[in-house]
């Protein structure tokens, strides 16, 4: 498998767009930028694998995203956070 | 649904009737035969569901109808026998008094 | 904030559905009769999955906590690499992917799935209703605070909430502070002490 196209610590977003099967990100985080956290391995990757393509496998990461980034009118501090596990393909670099 | 408007979260405690350890253990039993593949499969069953069922439907009711989804759609069982073993079902029921 | 206002917890119990009546339900209920029929599983093979099912409770998830708090060694393995380090603790389901999260004196976790209702069965047992309600999914990614309160969790603004979404293959776990005042207890009074909820990360301060 190939190395990771994104590092720890690296700044990246979350591609917006809704393809028309089950994919797992969630809309709230779409076109949303944050930190990735860790690298979580190589997972059977779900869209792929309901267009029957097999299981295609590839890697899994966990972003970081400040909350007040999220959400406007968020109600805490801007410590808060929500991590997310997104697939690579759903991430670019955000500088 | 995450982020959406909701109202306060109702702690109460429930309890998990026998037929919904039923349909979970065929849940996990259907992947172990390799009927459905993937976790993925039935999640995909689950966005199946029209929005006004998905609210109006319990957890396991949810899974019951994902499952029934694939397993339609890869001919592992037929319309009409599901159709038929519900009635045989309900009939049942009706001399148990149950319905 | 820190008023420590009695928060009682007793829930009423709701028996829900003893017969599967509902349409969906109905659904469900023939399917199974049909996958027996047609040979794809057994009765027994549904009483025993039942079993291995009821049998993971919470009580799997204090056990790993209070090893945890006793043993360094095992803490520092546990976080590092969950799914891993578990296996030695012969439980009779395992996750495939196992991410414990500790809560710290500047850190409150807490878990949801608001795709599904992922949950980390094998560690702590059948979910709660509320874990699987559209209003704690809907709500706790967007202001986990106010939930957190509903749940008797007061959080001053010096402690960082993390709301961990299990999106895709990771399963999670809360692990939380040790109480002070409980030095020098046996594991077994630990263990009495470690409830489901604070495992989600839905309560903080654990009753000694």
């Amino acid at each position: 498998m190939s190395q990771p196209r994104f590092a720890t610590g690296q700044r990246v977003r979350i591609a917006d767009r809704t393809p028309p099967i089950h994919h797992r990100v969630p809309a709230y985080a779409k076109g949303h930028i944050g930190t990735i956290e860790r690298i979580c391995g190589i997972h059977g990757q779900p869209e792929k694998f309901i267009r029957g393509d097999g299981v295609p496998r590839e890697r899994l990461y966990r972003v970081s995203i400040s909350q007040t980034d999220l959400w406007p009118a968020y109600r805490g501090t801007n410590i808060d956070r929500l991590d997310i596990e997104i697939f690579e393909h759903w991430l670019e670099p955000a500088e | 649904m995450g982020g959406f408007e909701a109202g306060p979260v109702n702690q109460n405690e429930k309890d998990t009737a026998y037929w919904e350890w039923q349909i979970d253990a065929m849940i996990r039993l259907a992947l172990d035969k390799g009927l459905i593949t993937d976790f993925a499969e039935l999640r995909d069953g689950i966005e199946q569901l029209e929005p006004q069922d998905y609210e109006r439907f319990t957890y396991f009711e949810r899974w019951a109808k994902s499952l029934a989804y694939c397993l339609l759609s890869k001919g592992i069982v037929t319309q009409a026998l599901l159709d038929a073993k519900i009635s045989e079902i309900r009939e049942r029921q009706a001399r148990d008094g149950l319905r | 904030m820190s008023d420590h206002h009695e928060h009682d917890h007793a829930r009423t119990f709701q028996p829900d559905h003893p017969e599967p009546t509902s349409d969906a339900a109905l659904v469900g209920v023939a399917l199974r009769e049909l996958l027996m029929e047609g040979g794809h599983y057994t009765v027994e093979e549904e009483q025993a999955m039942i079993a291995r099912m009821q049998g993971a409770s919470p009580e799997n998830g204090a056990t790993l906590v209070v090893r945890a708090w006793t043993d360094v060694d095992f803490k520092e393995r546990l976080l590092a690499n969950g799914a891993e380090t578990i296996k030695e603790m012969g439980f009779d389901l395992l996750p495939t992917e196992f991410t414990v999260l500790e809560n710290t004196q500047t850190i409150h976790n807490v878990i949801v799935c608001t795709l599904c209702s992922c949950y980390p069965r094998a560690l702590l047992g059948m979910s709660p209703a509320w874990y699987k309600s559209k209003n704690y999914r809907s709500r706790v990614v967007r202001e986990p605070r106010a939930v957190l309160e509903e749940f008797g969790v007061d959080l001053s603004d010096d402690v960082e909430v993390r709301v961990h979404d299990s999106t895709a293959e990771l399963r999670y776990m809360v692990l939380p502070q040790r109480p002070s005042g409980s030095d020098g207890w046996s594991d077994e009074k630990l263990m009495a002490i470690v409830t489901r909820n604070s495992l989600i990360g839905t309560q903080r301060d654990l009753n000694v």
